[in-house]
């Protein structure tokens, strides 16, 4: 079974975040990127389990430039076989999608994973749009994965608390969710094996970007919070009411 | 041409979060002049909402088939705009289409077209918004329920028309469905919401938050330790690893506030944190705050609420 695992890299959630050049660009200044921690925490070690009892390889793939190297090296220290960046400037979705799927046409990979979404653009849209252009089957949101020969059974979270139970056919592209798998911490084996372990660079495919991203904006900030005395519940919903006129 | 939009079942009184979409696709329609063309499973006049054509179909909750008769009717009614709903089954549909169709996506959208006919979405999990323009001839927007609102639009008479299309390879099958025996108020589409965190000491103490939800009429959320600790279940856990929602009012009891916790909820209208130590972080996101224990505070909120529902 051979997976590719599509990862990307985001700015740590603890970052501060502003922008620049007239709010059109973010300001990375002192900002530490990591690994997505949907690609990391569920869709690449999931990938590793499920090669590591079928059998099989595991390829981690970005596009974006040489500042990619390092959330590859890293997913190479958790336990992927290979890498590849395809160096691009990621310019949107659908661009990103179009590099990976002209990528996999290239190999015979089983399964797809993505995150489920990057915690920076929160799109949820390179998974599915890479089954729409392959013409693969699509799971999106998956929060269990197992594989038998001809089908993977998955489960996904619905609405409400409701847990479906999927199968589907391969070859499939997952967008992986909370639960699917445990955070690996890479350890020193894996981290000196990383360095030694082939890191391919590719041209990027011709495709184009459908969408722009313009501009940035912060939300309004909180005007500051109001202190209602915890005597007086009746004050809350009197403001709940009249000022917020939220109820 | 024509503006497109899709809801996969419909009822005669459409929930909210369809009429907010309805009247926003109505809205945009109207602005170019364009007839707004519903695509949905049932046969319903919705005219109130501004829909001059529905087109009826079966079987549209199954995704390869939504995704063929959105492709086929887009086409068809030669759509310059399609709008979906940013649900579950819209976060698998609208990016889909948006490869068949290369035709640029806004996921999530926020906001109507601006003048310019960019469109505001949420990023960096909440903390910013971002105006994207869509380059493509055909635009899709994806909306973000309780977003916009419900827009005021004329009506207008709905014509009917069915659709047909080949049935298609389906490779995704739903073996079952496993639903909560006591399925509350949906969280995501929920207006008010009560959530509650490490404060409240153990799982047999929620019965106060949820007596709070239930005078309001509010869905139950809960912090991510408390999901992790399985005193709740993890479809309520909201914030950066779980659900990310943006109701009108947020009401936070024994949260601190972590950035990560902040990342699911800081969308919300209006956010009101009970919490016992006055420096916790959540104040600074919070429009009003009470400084107390959840213990002695919620049952007083509660009573007060009912004084309130009952005047």
């Amino acid at each position: 079974m051979n997976f590719l695992v599509c990862i990307s890299k985001v700015p740590d959630t603890t970052s501060k975040i502003e922008f620049v050049e007239n709010g059109t660009k973010f300001n990375e200044e002192g900002v530490q990127f990591i690994l997505n921690p949907y690609d990391e925490w569920y869709a690449l070690v999931r990938a590793l389990e499920l090669k590591e009892t079928l059998g099989g390889s595991v390829t981690v793939l970005s596009v974006g430039k040489e500042d990619y190297e390092p959330i590859l090296r890293k997913a190479l220290a958790i336990g992927a076989d290979g890498a590849v960046r395809i160096d691009a400037e990621p310019l949107d979705a659908y661009f990103v999608a179009e590099q990976i799927a002209q990528y996999a046409q290239t190999k015979s990979f089983d399964v797809i994973l993505v995150g489920k979404e990057s915690i920076q653009h929160n799109g949820m849209q390179v998974g599915a749009m890479i089954s729409a252009i392959l013409d693969w089957a699509y799971v999106p949101l998956a929060t269990s994965l197992n594989l038998a020969d001809k089908t993977a059974t998955l489960t996904q979270d619905q609405t409400a608390g409701a847990v479906a139970t999927l199968q589907a056919d391969f070859p499939l592209v997952i967008s992986a969710s909370k639960g699917m798998a445990e955070q690996r911490i890479p350890n020193m084996k894996g981290i000196m094996a990383a360095r030694t372990k082939p890191l391919e660079v590719l041209p990027s495919f011709s495709a184009e970007a459908l969408t722009a991203f313009v501009g940035y904006e912060l939300p309004a900030a909180k005007t500051g919070c109001k202190m209602i005395d915890a005597d007086n519940m009746q004050e809350l919903v009197r403001l709940l009411h009249q000022e917020a006129k939220v109820i | 041409m024509s503006v497109l939009v899709f809801i996969p079942h419909i009822q005669e009184n459409p929930s909210k979060a369809q009429v907010e979409l309805l009247t926003y696709s109505a809205h945009i329609a109207q602005a170019q002049n364009l007839p707004l063309v519903l695509l949905t499973g049932q046969k319903i006049s919705l005219g109130a909402y501004g829909v001059d054509k529905l087109v009826q179909l079966a079987n549209l909750e199954q995704m390869e088939t939504a995704l063929l008769a959105m492709q086929t009717l887009a086409k068809q009614e030669n759509a310059s705009t399609i709008i979906l709903g940013w649900d579950d089954f819209g976060k698998a549909l609208a990016p889909l289409l948006s490869a068949k169709l290369k035709a640029g996506l806004v996921a999530g959208a926020i906001s109507l077209p601006n003048a310019e006919g960019l469109v505001q979405k949420a990023v960096f999990s909440g903390k910013a918004f971002v105006s994207i323009q869509i380059k493509t001839a055909i635009k899709i927007i994806a909306l973000m329920p309780n977003s916009v609102g419900v827009q005021t639009v004329a009506e207008k008479n709905t014509a009917f028309a069915e659709l047909t299309v080949q049935t298609p390879a389906i490779r995704v099958r739903v073996v079952n469905v496993q639903k909560p025996e006591h399925a509350g108020i949906s969280l995501q589409d929920a207006e008010l919401v009560v959530s509650a965190g490490r404060g409240l000491k153990a799982p047999e103490n929620w019965g106060i938050v949820e007596d709070l939800a239930n005078a309001l009429g509010a869905a139950t959320a809960c912090s991510r330790p408390v999901a992790d600790a399985h005193w709740r279940p993890h479809h309520e856990h909201v914030g950066q690893t779980g659900v990310a929602i943006r109701p009108n009012l947020y009401i936070a009891v024994g949260v601190s506030g972590a950035i990560q916790h902040l990342a699911g909820v800081n969308n919300s209208k209006v956010i009101v944190v009970i919490n016992n130590d006055s420096e916790a972080p959540f104040f600074k996101a919070a429009n009003y705050g009470v400084v107390g224990d959840a213990f002695e505070v919620l049952p007083k909120l509660t009573a007060a609420v009912k004084a309130f529902k009952n005047q």
